[in-house]
């Protein structure tokens, strides 16, 4: 081995070492938020696991949920809105019954981009799919086109929204997977009000939690067979 | 369209501070926050909805989240210390638009209450 080639393994090394100080703590994942001027990156793709065999029977996800992006029903379930919901199954057979939270499934081929006649729903480049409601025109072709009906529309007047949440009457919403959150480098409300059922981080970093236990666990889409690849993967199902 | 609309905007701004028409309601310009605004009062009137514009399209789309040019920022400043918001009677926002006649729809989903 020559001393020049010698040499830039040990700056190699050195560089490893430094990228990983000790298991679970890393220099990277501090510098791991973006800077507000910065534009996200199809680098990342931010993504949710949700374990079902630990999901309690409650709806903290759902009411943290409300009550970080300011949306509350009428007492209508018809028309009301939903960003996430509680979803219940029974096996027909067996009797098995489990809960689950089911919301924007955040899909890397979504249906609701494809069919959306003004270009209002959109995928960021780092894989949240959202609704630009300045150009939205309430047409709720996405509602139809969304096969987990994640999508809702607004009915009626609303008043007293959150800053970073702007909701209007006429536009369709979904879970934007708390994207002024995550933008903050912090994670979605519900996976804040529920560590123990769901993880949240980005797929394509092969250091994070989320990418280590997909590699690792057996996990599941919802409706795998429309190939979408969806960002919001359940185990347990 | 809009250029037009900057331009009413502009004239009856200038008009406002020129004289007291009495029978029309003044806008009210009453900043009571802030040392000074993002740009000069001139660029302000004239190009305020094209910042917005300009702003709203990289915050929603790229995620940009810089403060210079949000709405949350001009709230921040110029919504009005006894109602908290930038509408009512008085409201910096609501006060000028009427008096100009140009329909705003920011708030229809935007907050117009400082946080």
């Amino acid at each position: 081995m020559n001393p020049e080639r010698r040499q830039l393994l040990g700056w190699g090394a050195a560089a490893a070492a430094g990228l990983a100080l000790a298991p679970g703590l890393r220099l990277v994942e501090l510098a791991a938020a973006r800077s507000p001027e910065k534009a996200a990156s199809a680098l990342q793709r931010w993504g949710l696991l949700i374990d079902v065999a630990k999901c309690a029977d409650c709806d903290a996800c759902v009411s943290a949920c409300r009550d970080e992006n300011g949306w509350t029903g009428h007492g209508r379930p018809a028309t009301d809105v939903q960003w996430i919901r509680k979803v219940s199954l029974r096996d027909k057979h067996t009797g098995h019954a489990q809960t689950a939270p089911l919301m924007c499934q955040h899909c890397e081929h979504p249906p609701c981009v494809d069919v959306c006649p003004t270009g209002a729903s959109f995928k960021r480049d780092d894989g949240i799919v959202l609704v630009d409601k300045h150009i939205c025109i309430g047409c709720r072709y996405c509602v139809m086109a969304c096969p987990y009906g994640a999508r809702s529309f607004v009915h009626e007047p609303v008043s007293g929204q959150k800053p970073e949440v702007p909701r209007g009457m006429g536009t369709v919403e979904s879970c934007t997977l708390c994207v002024h959150r995550v933008d903050r480098g912090q994670s979605p409300a519900c996976v804040e009000a529920c560590s123990q059922a769901m993880v949240f981080g980005d797929l394509n970093d092969s250091s994070s939690e989320i990418h280590r236990r997909l590699k690792s666990e057996p996990s599941t889409q919802l409706r795998a067979d429309l190939a979408l690849n969806t960002g919001v993967r359940y185990q347990g199902l | 369209m809009t250029r037009i609309a900057a331009a009413i905007l502009a004239a009856a701004l200038a008009l406002a501070a020129a004289a007291d028409t009495g029978r029309v309601s003044q806008p009210v310009i009453k900043i009571e926050r802030g040392e000074a605004c993002v740009a000069s009062v001139p660029e302000m009137r004239r190009d305020h909805m094209k910042m917005l514009l300009h702003q709203r399209d990289r915050t929603m789309r790229e995620g940009v989240r810089t403060t210079r040019f949000s709405l949350k920022g001009c709230v921040e400043c110029h919504a009005a210390a006894k109602t908290g918001s930038v509408l009512g009677k008085d409201g910096f926002c609501s006060s000028c638009h009427e008096y100009a006649a140009v329909r705003m729809d920011c708030f229809e989903c935007h907050s117009a209450a400082r946080p």
